[in-house]
């Protein structure tokens, strides 16, 4: 399987512009809502025209604007998995699986039958869609996509309507769904970590703008870009400029910092929430505090002051800024509860704090 | 008493009603997809329901009178003139029913998840198996409540009628018309006749409609919508 996109299409607000190259992988477009991601998945289906382009699966065009082709969904073998489910209500879920099944009579019972039993539908067979659970019926809406033998797989928040419980579940059984699916499978989200999990390779697309695509390490230890950084869960991102060959301006939180390498037209750094590590309370100088932090670099060991607490379910957040600077943004840091009392105990009555940012960390962005 | 504004009235009622259901469903489908001028598009198909009966009366003998184009191609090609001949009496009955059958059907189209319609497009089935399937066994409901309001309206059609159909007993005069030329000549007691008979019929359909639309709705439970 290959499928090869490239498309725009002007939407209310901005234009869409969606370029790659998919194999036989689970590949992820990461956006927030309304960033054009399921217009993508439409314009693949063949549910939503583009404005030009091309689109080509195994070397058939679909699409293509300047040849004139536009291939309607019924002779594209895409699967679409709807949040909605999309199942016919009319019909029990062997009669859905039934309407869809191609082949001799024989073959379409032989496909109800392996597709009922490799999602545990058997039971529910005889059943309307109405009156099974959320999780039911997408698996009955899995069962149905495979009994019409999709080339490809288009997952549309597939676990976005779902409790967290029940995510959890679907998800482990996607992942079975998509180990023993052949063909293969593209999915969007807003979660990274259902990216992550799920993935093994993503793009991420804001305002319409898809990036490069990456594997999905790459994308979360580099994202690369704002919207990317962002995305992929990064909670501190500040406007930063290169000062020297190996330091920087952040200048949003107002620090100067050490990088481990120079870019050239620098325009944010982030650091994700648990990565600042503590060194030493506010009240001993920047010397006794390096000693105490062996690997810190003097340049990245910074005089903060905390401004807010918050406890979260399994750990603390706690909002810090440069110590001197009213004016400066907080930086979120993340901790275990455990760590977090103890450091709060040795603190100083001002709540100040010496802490480490690791170079090795600081994402740098162009743009 | 002489039936046959009753046979007239259900023979016009029925032919017009098969017009209706197919041309009501097949422009709510077309409104519905329409790029722009939908709201144009509706407003003409349902302006028949809000204008006065002799208003649309006027513009049906405009249309297909003897000095309108196409009353002057049918004349001279089929030697027909429509007016003041039952067709005109369908054609009436056409125009005013169809309105009710239209936004019905629009009406229970768009209750439809539109998901629906499109995974059955990606899943590889032809529109003419998702028309049948799938869009009008999940609204017959709708559907139904469609077609038996366009049949009442069709049956007791009068203002239309009377000016482009004209009032021929034996021809055009149905039983709406039947009681008016009644009443002009002072004849009560068939005008009473005509009028139990059409009420005994508009209470038969209504409670017909609803024991229908009922017994459709306690399907809901069972997968319909």
């Amino acid at each position: 399987m290959q499928l090869k996109v490239d498309i725009t299409k002007e939407l209310r607000n901005f234009t869409l512009r969606a370029r790659f190259t998919m194999q036989d992988e689970v590949f992820a477009l990461l956006g927030a809502s309304g960033c054009g991601k399921s217009m993508t998945l439409k314009c693949i289906a063949g549910l939503a025209t583009p404005d030009s382009g091309r689109i080509e699966l195994d070397g058939q065009v679909l699409y293509d604007s300047e040849q004139g082709i536009d291939l309607p969904p019924q002779e594209r073998h895409i699967g679409y998995l709807f949040q909605s489910y999309a199942l016919f209500p009319n019909m029990t879920i062997r009669e859905n699986i039934r309407f869809v099944a191609v082949g001799t009579p024989a073959e379409k019972e032989a496909k109800i039958e392996s597709g009922l039993r490799r999602f545990h539908l058997e039971e529910l067979a005889d059943a309307y869609p109405s009156e099974l659970s959320g999780g039911q019926q997408q698996r009955a809406a899995l069962a149905r996509i495979l009994a019409a033998d999709a080339k490809l797989l288009l997952l549309d928040e597939p676990f976005s309507a779902l409790d967290n419980y029940l995510t959890w579940q679907l998800e482990l059984e996607m992942l079975d769904v998509l180990q023993a699916y052949h063909g293969a499978a593209l999915f969007v989200s807003h979660d990274r970590g259902e990216v992550y999990r799920l993935a093994d390779r993503a793009a991420v697309i804001s305002r319409g703008q898809m990036e490069t695509p990456r594997t999905r390490q790459e994308l979360f230890h580099s994202p690369g870009t704002f919207a990317a950084t962002v995305l992929t869960g990064c909670k501190n991102v500040s406007e930063a400029r290169q000062l020297d060959a190996s330091r920087i301006e952040a200048v949003d939180w107002q620090l100067t910092l050490q990088v481990e390498e120079s870019m050239p037209g620098l325009r944010y750094v982030g650091l994700r929430a648990h990565f600042l590590a503590f060194c030493a309370p506010g009240n001993v100088t920047q010397e006794e505090a390096l000693q105490m932090h062996p690997v810190a670099a003097a340049a990245n060991v910074q005089h903060m002051q905390v401004t807010r607490v918050i406890e979260d379910v399994f750990s603390y957040l706690v909002m810090v800024r440069r110590a001197d600077a009213p004016e400066a943004r907080a930086l979120r840091w993340e901790l275990p509860k455990d760590d977090w009392h103890r450091i709060a105990a040795a603190l100083p009555a001002d709540q100040t704090l010496w802490l480490y940012f690791p170079p090795g960390k600081l994402m740098l962005m162009k743009q | 008493m002489d039936i046959s504004p009753l046979l007239i009235s259900l023979k016009t009622a029925l032919a017009a009603t098969a017009i209706t259901f197919f041309a009501g469903i097949g422009l709510a489908l077309l409104v519905a997809r329409l790029r722009r001028g939908q709201g144009l598009a509706d407003a003409i198909i349902t302006l028949p329901l809000v204008l006065p009966p002799t208003v649309v009366g006027y513009f049906l003998l405009l249309t297909f009178g003897r000095r309108s184009a196409i009353g002057q191609f049918l004349l001279q090609t089929f030697d027909v003139s429509i007016v003041f001949s039952w067709p005109a009496a369908v054609i009436a009955a056409v125009v005013v029913s169809l309105p009710l059958m239209y936004r019905t059907a629009r009406g229970a189209f768009e209750q439809l998840n539109p998901d629906i319609i499109a995974a059955a497009r990606t899943l590889g089935v032809s529109d003419w198996r998702i028309f049948w399937h799938i869009l009008i066994p999940n609204t017959r409901a709708g559907i139904l409540a469609g077609l038996v309001l366009a049949f009442t309206r069709a049956l007791g059609e009068f203002g239309a009628t009377i000016m482009f159909a004209g009032n021929i007993p034996g021809v055009t005069q149905t039983m709406s018309t039947a009681i008016y030329a009644a009443v002009q000549a002072n004849d009560y007691d068939l005008a009473g006749q005509w009028a139990l008979i059409i009420v005994a019929f508009s209470f038969f359909f209504v409670g017909l409609m609803n024991w229908w639309t009922a017994r459709l709705n306690h399907g809901v439970r069972k997968g319909v919508l």
